[in-house]
């Protein structure tokens, strides 16, 4: 079963980077994505505003291997900055699970 | 077996912590590009290279050691790796076998660069040996505490050479001065220009016109944070230069795959051979404004167009 981690929801909460409140789940990110994700970043966003740290973990591939490239910002209709949310996840897990800063 | 996360990203954030690069190269290395220049030694305008070009030959041999680790069981001994970097600098070691063409390719690029900034009379100077790279990568990767610490060390140099203007020759190093720093550093208020913005800005007039067609390439970093999409094609316009634009260029540009090479090659390589495909179809002399993108797209093109640094053709048509 999937658990709510409680560490995962304060830390987007803290957060000043993370923010997909705007995110209508369109999907015009995963259209216009060069890699073709299927997971990011709708998806993903969603595992993270509820705290599904397992979910998000399941995908730390998926999260290290976004270019940054900033096409699904630029096409996002509302305006979600995409790379923020995902460099935020990177760093996330850079402390908590790779023990890196 | 994928290249491990973890150990990477945990070397790139050691050298940077400790030897001030995410790639530490030798001195002579960073700056032999600006032998015979005589540019001054520091000044309130300064050319910042942050490393990029010098780098891409180190990086471009590197690549090739990574992609033949990918998915092969040897990738269990990069945490050992990891702690041997820790007392050697391993990333030297694989900058002696960086080609000695490439540097000398890419340190060319670098001086058609400052060449073409003196003849537009804007008078810079460069830091030399004390120069620091940028950090973009250790950024990009989440690696917050290492960047900050990285980011007030440059800061610090700017500080300590009284530096007021940053003339920068990449889009990644451009980015991380002009938009990154301010967030990390407190009171940092540099005023920080590509080149190509300091070109187009100068009104530089061309010596010789050139009626090539020519595939223009945006980097997402200069398009879509920077706002560097008009300059590049403005220089070339005056010179007479026919542009190509591929399908998806200027704020929707698309990516060169190169920043997932460190971790993730053939994805990497999927995306540059796109991107080669979709600029092909615009016209086959293609040209880039980031080495990132340069060697990426070189690769994937493998002989079937050409690819150049956009600073060849400025320089060719600004006679430098």
């Amino acid at each position: 079963m999937n658990r709510v981690s409680s560490k995962m929801a304060l830390a987007v909460k803290c957060s000043d980077t993370f923010n997909a409140d705007a995110c209508m789940h369109c999907g015009v990110c995963t259209a216009v994505c060069p890699m073709g994700y299927e997971i990011l970043p709708r998806k993903l966003f969603r595992y993270v505003q509820i705290g599904l740290e397992d979910k998000v973990k399941e995908n730390i591939s998926s999260i290290y291997s976004c270019l940054l490239c900033g096409m699904c910002a630029e096409n996002c209709p509302a305006e979600v900055n995409i790379a923020d949310n995902v460099r935020f996840l990177r760093k996330y897990i850079n402390e908590n699970e790779f023990n890196l800063s | 077996m994928p290249l491990p996360t973890k150990d990477i990203l945990g070397i790139l954030a050691d050298n940077l912590n400790k030897r001030k690069s995410v790639l530490p190269i030798s001195t002579a290395g960073a700056t032999r590009w600006a032998k015979g220049l005589e540019l001054p030694k520091g000044g309130k305008t300064i050319l910042y290279t942050g490393h990029l070009y010098q780098l891409i030959p180190v990086i471009d041999a590197m690549a090739g050691q990574m992609s033949r680790l990918e998915d092969s069981p040897l990738t269990k001994y990069f945490g050992l790796g990891r702690n041997v970097n820790k007392l050697i600098n391993m990333t030297f070691f694989m900058g002696m076998m960086a080609s000695k063409n490439t540097r000398k390719d890419y340190d060319h690029m670098l001086r058609n660069i400052a060449l073409l900034l003196k003849k537009a009379n804007v008078e810079f100077g460069y830091l030399y040996g004390e120069e620091l790279y940028s950090g973009a990568l250790v950024y990009d990767e989440g690696l917050d505490g290492a960047f900050a610490k990285h980011a007030q060390r440059v800061c610090d140099l700017f500080k300590k050479h009284g530096v007021e203007k940053v003339i920068t020759v990449d889009p990644h190093t451009t980015h991380t001065l002009r938009s990154v720093f301010p967030e990390y550093v407190k009171g940092f208020d540099l005023d920080v220009k590509s080149y190509l913005e300091v070109l187009a800005d100068s009104g530089i007039k061309p010596t010789t016109l050139i009626s090539d067609e020519l595939a223009l390439h945006d980097s997402c970093v200069y398009a879509r944070h920077e706002n560097v999409v008009e300059q590049p094609r403005e220089l070339l316009n005056r010179a007479g230069v026919k542009i190509k634009n591929p399908t998806l260029c200027g704020k929707n540009t698309h990516c060169c795959g190169g920043p997932l090479e460190s971790l993730f090659p053939s994805e990497s390589h999927r995306i540059a051979n796109n991107r080669a495909k979709q600029l092909k179809e615009a016209g086959d002399n293609i040209a880039t404004m980031c080495p990132i993108c340069l060697v990426s797209l070189r690769k994937a093109a493998n002989g079937s167009a050409q690819v150049s640094d956009l600073s060849d053709t400025l320089a060719r048509a600004y006679g430098v």
